[in-house]
């Protein structure tokens, strides 16, 4: 039997997954992985399967609030989805095929560069000067939102379709080899490449991470990977903290957003490049 | 919905009626689940009974949902966990429908290439 401090150990790391989950269009599992291994000792096998329903739970339950918001954009997100589903096919034909060890080193250097980009524009509230692409207004790659920090409606367009659709592509890939990085791509193909507003694009990663993780969480499931005692504390509690952080995110300005995502980006490439250097 | 709508929808309620039927299609997913995990939860910490033999637990449909019958507290939680992993499959399914009301068609495509390369890789994770 699990202990009920144990369970609710567990629900709070989960409402605090929820919400940065929320917040940052992540799945939470960068929150969710840590805390249940190295503070409460729980088998690496369930904290991985913690993490897939983190992951869901956090898409779902944060989505639903940010489309009724209207800031997730469905069209972006459905249109990239073709490129995150089938990376994460071949990647599951990949595995064995290519040395993790490769992967994590170069995605660390994405990433660190993306981190040092993204650092550059930290004081953008919204991106500015943008051509839009010319499949942008052919498949409504675009939109409006109210924003309420700054109390107008903002409107936008995609410029690098094919270089955010080829980088969705990429995390596919990764996603599927590694199962890690669902999230954090994302958000680098929207905001560098497509050059959405912050909010735009961590809202529509985070409708997007749950069709992802979706597909691979029926192996983790047969594996025996959700612990239910574990997992449920996880789902209720992600649920919880998500919708707090929808509440939170459209007060916040697109430049908070940015300064908060700066170090998770920086810490998960410093993570990735010591996986790649230790094999 | 609403009032205009033996007028012809505008542009605008157009996107509503997609955006609408998908927002909805995650918020009942998620509430569903969330009490059903809850229920299995409650009895769970209640009762100190898992339903199953100390560190076992179902790991298959069929399992799960023959247990929940004898109301096992494990088989609960799992049934609600299905459903909450169902329920981005379920959303994209969905939008197939709305985006066909709409009158979508790449959309509509867009969208069933999505939940083909979604059932492929469910089979191929079952054929490991």
């Amino acid at each position: 039997m699990i202990s009920l401090s144990l369970i609710v150990l567990i629900f709070i790391s989960a409402v605090l997954a929820g919400i940065v989950g929320a917040l940052l269009g992540l799945g939470g599992g960068i929150v969710i992985i840590p805390t249940l291994t190295l503070l409460l000792n729980i088998d690496i096998r369930y904290a991985i399967g913690a993490s897939i329903v983190s992951v869901i739970a956090t898409s779902s339950g944060a989505a639903a609030a940010y489309i009724r918001d209207r800031i997730t954009n469905i069209r972006i997100g459905m249109f990239l989805e073709m490129a995150t589903t089938t990376g994460a096919i071949t990647g599951a034909y990949l595995g064995g095929l290519i040395s993790p060890r490769y992967l994590y080193i170069i995605f660390a250097v994405v990433l660190g560069y993306s981190t040092l980009a993204m650092f550059k524009r930290r004081n953008q509230e919204l991106p500015e000067g943008i051509t839009p692409h010319p499949l942008a207004k052919k498949l409504k790659l675009e939109g409006s939102y109210y924003d309420q920090v700054l109390k107008r409606k903002v409107e936008y367009t995609s410029t690098g379709v094919y270089e955010g659709f080829g980088i969705m592509y990429g995390a596919g890939v990764i996603s599927g080899l590694l199962g890690i990085g669902n999230g954090i791509f994302k958000v680098m193909a929207m905001d560098m490449f497509m050059k959405l507003p912050m909010k735009v694009s961590t809202a529509t990663s985070n409708f997007m991470i749950g069709v992802t993780a979706a597909a691979s969480a029926g192996i983790y499931f047969a594996r025996g990977n959700i612990h239910p005692a574990i997992a449920a504390p996880v789902a209720l509690g992600v649920v919880i903290g998500a919708t707090l952080g929808t509440r939170l995110m459209v007060r916040l300005r697109n430049t908070t957003l940015r300064k908060i995502f700066v170090p998770v980006l920086l810490y998960v490439s410093l993570e990735m490049l010591l996986k790649g250097l230790r094999g | 919905m609403e009032k205009n709508e033996s007028k012809g929808l505008t542009q605008e309620s157009h996107a509503l009626v997609v955006e609408d039927v998908i927002s909805r299609s995650l918020r009942w997913g998620v509430v569903i689940s969330a009490i059903i995990i809850a229920v299995g939860l409650v009895i769970y910490l209640l009762t100190g009974d898992s339903g199953y033999p100390a560190g076992f637990f179902p790991t298959s449909i069929p399992q799960v949902l023959k247990d929940v019958v004898y109301f096992k507290s494990f088989a609960i939680i799992d049934l609600g966990l299905l459903l909450l992993i169902a329920t981005p499959i379920f959303r994209v399914a969905a939008s197939i429908i709305a985006f066909l009301f709409d009158g979508d068609r790449p959309y509509v495509l867009i969208t069933t290439y999505v939940l083909a390369m979604l059932i492929l890789s469910l089979l191929l994770g079952k054929a490991e």
